[in-house]
This record gives C-alpha cells, structure tokens and sequence, in this order.
C-alpha cells in the first residue's frame, strides 16, 4: 500500500516545553493507523502540527502528504486537501441544529443564500451514513455525547475526508457508543479513507488498529505493525512506559468498617422539566475503607444522583437525607457539603472542574483556600509547596506550577483537578469518571491513591462507564437505570454480564 | 519534551532578552506607553505637561476616574460589568450638595450618608445580577438611566453649590508640610521617598521568590531599567508636586486605596475567589464558593467606590450640576480594558487599571492644553482604546 502522510523530523516547543522532538510519523493510504502514549506524549500536538492547527512555520520538520511537501497555513488548507480533524473536545455549537452544524463553515447555499431543503436533505444522507436515527433539525444539545460525536464525523465526511483524525474520539462515549463508533471508522476504512486515531483504550485500538504508532516524551519510540505480528496490550504499554504491567488494578487489602456516608431515598427531578424525574428513590452507603462503584449506561442519573447530593449542585425538588458518620448532615450547598467531609471530582473537567486561564497552582488550592491562609490573607510560599507537593505525587506534567492549566495536556489536566479535591481533604470522595482521558500508566497511580484513600478509613464512590475499571477496583457495586438502583453487587459476584443483564432486565 | 528547571533556564538564556521582552510584551507596553505618551504631550505642549501646577491639577482632575476604575477593575475581573457608574456617581454628588447647601446637614454627617447611598445603590443593583442571574449590562444599563434622572429631579434641573470649605478639602486640600519648610514640601518628598524605597523592596522580594522556584526570570538589566524608570519617575512627579502645594489629599486617598485593593486582589482569599469567578463561575460553585454572594460584594463595593467619587468630584467642582457624570463610565471602563483586564472576566490587575486612567488622563489633559477640540479628543481616545485591545490580542495570538 501507497504512504499517503509522511511526517518528518517534526519539532514543536512552547515556553519552557519541546513537546514534539524530531517526531517521524508515518501513515499508509486505506489504513486505521492508532497513535498512542502517555498523557502529554504530544499525541494531540502531533496532530494539531498536520491538521494546521499550528501553522507552517510554527514548528520544524516536513509534512509530506500524497507525495507532495505541505505548508499549511490554517486548518482551512489541510481541509482542502481532505485532512479532517475532530478535536479532544468536541466543537459542535449547541444551540444550532444537526444539519447547520454539519454544514457549518460549508453553507449549502447559492449567492449567499442557503437552501434549507438541500441542507437538511444532504444532512439526512450523511447521517444515514454514520447511522445516526435523529431528525437534522435536532438541536444538536438534545442529543448525547455519543451522537454528537457522530454528528462530528458526518460533518468531516461532507468535506470529502480522506484522512480522518480522531483524538480521542471514545473517551466520554459508553460501551455500546464506542463500539457503534469503531464498527464505523471500520466501515470508512472499507470506503477507502483513512484514518488516525488517538486512544487510551488499548483494547480498542487492538480491535481495529492497522498499525501502532507510540510516543513518549515528545519521540517515536516504535511504529507496529499489526498486520504482520500480533501487537499485545502488554506490548503497547511496554513501549508506551518503558516497563512491562502485571497488574493494571493494584492489589488492597479490604477492610470495611463502621458506615461512613449513606443516602437514604433520594429523589431529584430535572430542574426544566419538573414531570421528569431523573433520581428515583436511590438509597446506597458507603463504609469506611471501602470503594464502592456505580455502574450505569450514559444517562442512567449517576452524575445527577452525585452532583445533586453534592450541594443541589443539580436538579429540583430533592428529597432524601445524607448522613456521615452516622449523623444526618446539611448538604443543601456545596460549602456545607465540603464542610460535611464530601468532595466531588467531576466528570466535564472543561466546564466544571477548572479555571482554564488559572495556574496549575491557583486550581489546586481552589477547593480549599483557608487552608494555605491566614485570616484571609495568602500564604503564597506554602501555597506553591503545596502544589508542588501534589505535581509531584500525582506525576503531573507541566514545566511549573505556575504555568496556565489550559496548556496542560487533557490527562494532565484531570490530575490537576483530582489534587484540587485530594487537597480538599475529604472523608468521602464521588469520583466521577477519574480516569477519562487518562493514560495506563498514570491510571495505575490513580488506583494506588484510591486505594490509599481507603486505607486510611476514607469512603470512595466511583461512577464509571468503564466496567473492568470497576470490577477491578470495587468492593462493591450499584447498579443503575433510568434513575433508580436495580441491583447491588459484591465483588465476588459481580461481573460484566451480571452488570448487563441487571440494566437489561430492569 | 522536557521540563527540568535547568532546561528552562538553558532555554530562557539561549532564547535571550528579546524573548522575554516578546513574551512580557504586555507589563512592558503599558509602562512604556504611559512614558512615551507623557514624553509626547510633554513637548507638544512645550513643557507645560510637567509643570508643577499641572501635575497637580492631572492628579485632581482623575482622582475620581482612578477611585471608580478600581472598584470596575473588580467587577470585570469577577464577569460583569457597570454601565451605572458616572451616574451614581452624579446622583451622589447632588445628594451631597442638597444636604449639606439645602438642607444644612453638616459635612461629617453627609459623607457618610452618602456613602451609605453609593453602598445601597451597589446593593440594589447587585442584588438582580448575582441572585437573580439577570445580565449586569441589563441591569446597571436600567441603572445608569434611573440615577441620572434622578440627579435631574434632585436638583430640580439647577446647579447647587457653593460648598463649605472642609468639604472642598476632600479633593482640593492638600497635606501640610509637617518639617514646617513648605517649599519644597518636605513631607511630600519624605512619603515619596518612602513609596519608591517600597516599591524597590518589594521587587526584589518577588524575584527573590522566583528564584526559588526556578520560574523564567526576568533578566538583571531589564530588572535595574524597570525600577529605574519607575523609581525615578515616582521621585520626579513628587519633586514637581513639592515644590507646588504639596500632596494633594486626593492623591493620598488614591494611593491608600490603591494599594489596599491590589493587596486584596492579588494576596488573599477573597481576591482569588474573585477572580475563579470570572474565570469560570461554574467551576467555582462547585468548588464551594458562595459565587453569588461573591458577585453581590464586587457590585456592593463599587456603589461605594462611586459614592467616594461623586463626592471627591463635587468638592473639586465645588458644586454640583444635573449633568456631573454623564459618559463616566464609558472613562472608567476604557481605562480598564486599556490596563489589560478581559472583557470574558477572571483577567485583570489593579496597576494596570490605574495605569489605563492614567494613560487617559494624560491625553485628556495634554489635549485639552494644546486646544484641540472636544470631537477630535473623543475620537483619538477611542482609537487608543481600540489600539490597547488589538495589541493585547495581537500579543495572545502570538504566544497561543
Ligand atoms: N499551548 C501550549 N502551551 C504550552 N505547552 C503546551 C501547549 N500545548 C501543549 N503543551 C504541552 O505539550 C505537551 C504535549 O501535549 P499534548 O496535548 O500533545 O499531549 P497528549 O499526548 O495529547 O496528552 P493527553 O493524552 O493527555 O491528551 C504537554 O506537556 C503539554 O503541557
Ligand atoms: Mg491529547
């Protein structure tokens, strides 16, 4: 097969950072070519440099892209010549409708006026395409992150793709949402285009992967091919870190104690829609010491069950009592909640979890200034102690703690906002979704603080879509659907298919 | 990629001075800015810029404008904004001037009257943009037309005025020379002094500190040059001022307040809290911040910031008339923006505020010297606004 993207020698630095070092990639035409590494590898900057993102002139090295050198200058010219790129972070406008998304940029109009029927019509036909049942005039908010993630790729295949770059594109999609979306980069590759995907899910990139290409610390370490030898997960994750990984869960001795945190019959409904009721008299506890899980399809009410315990962050019309340590305490705002010994480690970091615009530093100890204050008033030295602490402890990337967290690459940015709530100091952390975008190797370390947390007699509630990460990590499992619980698990029973068949039973 | 310290510094030295002018582009600009826009008028007026009586009469005429910049800076910092300042600002001046020409009420009592009314006001209006989440545009849009109709009907459409003395002094007294010497105004000198020796020793505290934390430093020369300029600049202005009158209190009112409102936003919690706010609010809220009330505080303290300038503004004019204040505001947050703050809020710093209504104090005042008219000055301050946005994005777009 035709070489179809030559890049080479690629060097890309920030102030302070060669995020990319004389970088060589290289893609053949027709194929699913997966780019994995650790979180701040440069996976995303690799991509940005051939997409135009960061223009021609911005870095060093060649793009060589159907045989020709590109200079591009925008991602207006890389879109010419058919290369489509879908960001980390989605960027569909929510308020617009499916079609005019599509079409947003590439009007279907004449003389500067558009055809609504053409739009609508075409929009219709791609999403027919990537097999997405909506009507084109849904507003694209109304649909889930799953569809929206569609809606991304029927927007790349009206631009004549032919080189599709997806980052990340599973990382907040559930089981059956990822694989919908890779039987379809598999459908596309049937249709000739090509593709790079970035992943932290190895076991999807074994799936349809043609070739493995795996960064680390800005360099090509190895490009595989996964047609000529069998490519393990052991192998990538040996290349990704350097080291091989017996364990991906760490062992913990299980030791539950006295009842530390317990929800009795809570209910919340939607706070627009007062009919709709998105929690159904949830009751759960969690012990001392003990990790406790909830698993759940995409829109099950486990981020609302969490969120609205936690200071009615969410919902209306809530009932129930939350008791820790046997008390019955006041959670009615997120102060008192955080007061009471809770924390919450939300799932959408972007909207909910950081100033962008902050420093590494000033995100850390958001959650709990008083403690690095003395009446009012900053102790700015102990402050940066104690975020270089954290930097330290929770290996995040960054050359200071003073550099603007929007720099950070996403895994690292998902450190930062899990040392904000570990400095926070809580009895009872809500994880939600910890490990989203976050590398195996970096995932390990995650578990390892979990599982410290629980030994010193915390209480742990994780809500992942991740089902291995549950069942390797859990003591004990809800089960949720449509906003009521429909099966509690222990360990040893606990399994995929048990889990599945609660929800489907239900 | 790399991240030890010492490749951050091998990269800052190779990378050399013009880098790190490339990348502080923004601190430099403002400071150079404000010099070579005094250096500018300073000859075009031939001289008259500097002289003591004009420096004097700069610092009176934007006392006001630097008082309600201060409390704007904060409000914009926390993702709002406040169209209703120049009017609160009037309708507080008028109350003054009622109560104390018509209705007798000794001054004492007055000015704390009305800064209670300028607390209120900040209250009211406060209270529909946090609790209520109606956008503050909206509301202090409502407000700035309600208190300048209300200015009208106060004074019944008349000026009032005169004021007795004491209350002139607010704005028009000045610090007598305790040595006794008066010319030069040896107390002015001493404070100067005093100020510069501050400013130095706080410098090289911060670059003490980022040294121990390895952050890219400033280089040594660019360092000596800043402080220079700055230190010599401060010396010169009160030099000027010293062998004048002296400080005017109003100078001394700015500066005080100054620095308690940099301290507050830069060194303690509630300043921090401010800024998360602007920067993301949701984030914030789930981080335990009370952002509502946060966000009542900025527009409760601007009323009273606007109250403290209606009353500096009516001593200095020393009456008070149903048009004071009008277009105020469009001032003060153009002197916000020009110091660097963001209009998406979370960005923004108290000296480049008060450095912005300076650089449009000087050009007020040096146009007005040489007589150029009232239409072209509006014209060319609203370029230099323009001009002040564009380089700052210019600057951002560069780095990103
Ligand atoms: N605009 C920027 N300014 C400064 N540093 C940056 C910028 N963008 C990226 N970096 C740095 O470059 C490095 C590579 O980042 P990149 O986003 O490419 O990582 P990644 O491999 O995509 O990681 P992840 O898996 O976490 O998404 C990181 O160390 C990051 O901090
Ligand atoms: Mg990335």
């Amino acid at each position: 097969m035709a070489t179809l993207l030559e890049m080479r020698g690629i060097t890309k630095t920030f102030p302070g950072v060669r995020a990319l070092d004389d970088v060589t990639f290289s893609v053949r035409e027709g194929e699913i070519h997966a780019l994995v590494g650790e979180n701040g590898a440069g996976k995303s900057t690799l991509m940005k440099v051939l997409s135009g993102v960061y223009p021609h002139g911005t870095y060093e090295g060649d793009i060589v892209y159907d045989g020709e050198v590109m200079a591009f200058g925008g991602i207006a010219d890389s879109e010419r010549r058919g290369i489509i790129i879908i960001h980390q972070e989605l960027a569909l406008v929510p308020l617009l409708s499916i079609a005019e998304n599509i079409f947003l940029g590439n009007e279907r109009a004449t003389a500067g006026v558009i055809s609504w029927q053409e739009t609508n019509a075409r929009a219709q036909e791609l999403l027919r395409k990537v097999g997405l049942r909506e009507a084109p005039q849904t507003q694209v908010d109304r649909i889930g992150v799953g569809k929206q993630q569609l809606v991304e790729i029927a927007k790349a295949l009206s631009k004549d793709v032919r080189l599709l770059i997806l980052d990340e594109p599973t990382a907040a999609l559930s089981e059956s949402d990822s694989q919908a979306l890779l039987d379809l980069i598999l459908e596309l590759k049937a249709q000739g285009v090509t593709s790079i995907i970035i992943s932290h899910k190895l076991n999807e990139v074994r799936r349809v992967a043609d070739s493995i290409t795996v960064l680390r610390d800005g360099a090509t370490v190895a490009t595989r091919d996964a047609r000529t030898e069998p490519v393990t997960e052991d192998r990538i994750v040996r290349d990704m870190v350097g080291r091989s990984m017996e364990n991906r869960y760490p062992a913990r001795t299980r030791r539950a104690g006295d009842v530390l945190f317990e929800v009795r019959n809570w209910n919340v409904t939607h706070p627009d829609h007062a009919e709709r009721q998105v929690v159904r008299d949830v009751s759960l506890h969690v012990r001392r010491g003990e990790v406790v899980g909830i698993a759940g399809l995409m829109g099950a009410g486990r981020t609302e069950l969490a969120m609205s315990v936690f200071g009615r962050s969410y919902g209306r019309n809530i009932t129930g009592t939350v008791a820790v340590g046997g008390r019955t305490v006041d959670t009615s705002s997120v102060a008192r909640a955080i007061g009471a010994g809770l924390a919450y480690v939300t799932e959408d970091r972007k909207e909910l979890g950081l100033v962008l615009e902050e420093s590494v530093q000033k995100n850390v100890t958001l959650a709990n200034l008083p403690k690095v204050a003395t009446g009012g008033v900053l102790r700015q030295e102990d402050e940066t102690r104690v975020a270089e602490d954290y930097r330290r402890a929770m290996n995040i990337r960054t050359p200071s703690v003073f550099q603007q967290v929007m720099n950070l690459s996403g895994g690292n940015q998902q450190k930062v906002v899990l040392s904000k709530w570990l400095f926070a100091g809580p009895e009872v952390l809500i994880l939600d979704e910890p490990t989203r975008g976050i590398d195996v190797g970096a995932k390990f370390e995650i578990y390892n603080i979990i599982n410290d947390l629980s030994k010193d007699g915390k209480g742990v509630l994780m809500i992942s879509s991740e089902m291995p990460e549950l069942l390797g990590m859990c003591d004990r499992i809800y089960v949720m659907n449509e906003g009521a619980f429909v099966g509690e698990l222990t360990a040893a029973e606990a399994s995929q298919e048990r889990i599945m068949s609660l929800i489907v039973t239900d | 990629m790399t991240h030890t310290a010492s490749d951050a510094a091998r990269g800052a030295a190779t990378r050399g001075w013009a880098a790190y002018f490339g990348t502080h582009m923004r601190d430099y600009g403002l400071l150079f800015a404000l010099i070579a826009i005094m250096a500018f008028f300073q000859a075009v007026t031939d001289g008259t810029l500097l002289r003591p009586v004009n420096i004097t009469n700069l610092f009176l005429q934007n006392s006001y404008i630097i008082i309600m910049a201060l409390g704007m800076l904060i409000v914009i910092v926390g993702g709002n904004i406040d169209l209703s300042v120049g009017s609160v600002m009037g309708f507080v001046g008028a109350l003054a001037a009622v109560m104390i020409v018509e209705w007798g009420l000794p001054v004492g009592v007055t000015i704390l009257l009305c800064l209670g009314a300028g607390i209120l006001i900040g209250a009211a209006q406060g209270y529909w943009v946090a609790y209520w989440k109606i956008p503050s545009f909206i509301v202090t849009l409502a407000g700035m037309l309600v208190f300048r109709g209300a200015s009208l009907w106060l004074l019944e459409g008349q000026s009032v005025g005169p004021f007795p003395r004491s209350f002139q002094a607010l704005s028009t007294g000045f610090v007598p020379d305790l040595f006794g010497v008066d010319r030069p105004n040896v107390t002015a000198l001493a404070v100067g002094v005093v100020a510069v020796m501050a400013i130095l020793w706080m410098g090289l505290r911060k670059r003490a500190r980022n040294r121990a934390y390895g952050i890219e430093d400033e280089p040594a020369a660019f360092f000596a040059l800043r402080n220079a300029i700055i230190a010599g600049a401060c010396l010169f202005l009160i030099w000027k001022l010293s062998t004048f009158r002296g400080l005017p209190n109003v100078l001394i009112t700015m500066g005080v307040l100054t620095i308690v409102y940099a301290f507050l936003t830069e060194k303690t919690v509630l300043g921090r809290r401010i800024y998360a706010l602007g920067g993301n609010a949701k984030a914030a809220k789930l981080s335990g911040i009370a952002t509502e009330r946060l966000a009542f505080l900025t527009f409760v303290n601007m009323g009273f910031l606007a109250a403290l300038a209606g009353l500096v503004f009516a001593a200095r004019l020393n009456t008070a008339t149903p048009k004071a204040g009008f277009g105020m505001e469009l001032d003060v947050i153009a002197a916000v923006f020009i110091g660097g703050a963001s209009m998406s809020g979370g960005v923004g710093k108290i000296v480049g505020a008060v450095v912005g209504a300076f650089i449009m104090g000087v050009m007020n005042n040096g146009m007005s010297i040489m007589g150029i008219g009232i239409d072209y000055q509006q014209m060319i301050k609203g370029l230099v606004l323009l001009a002040a946005v564009i380089f700052d994005v210019y600057n951002k777009q560069k780095q990103g």
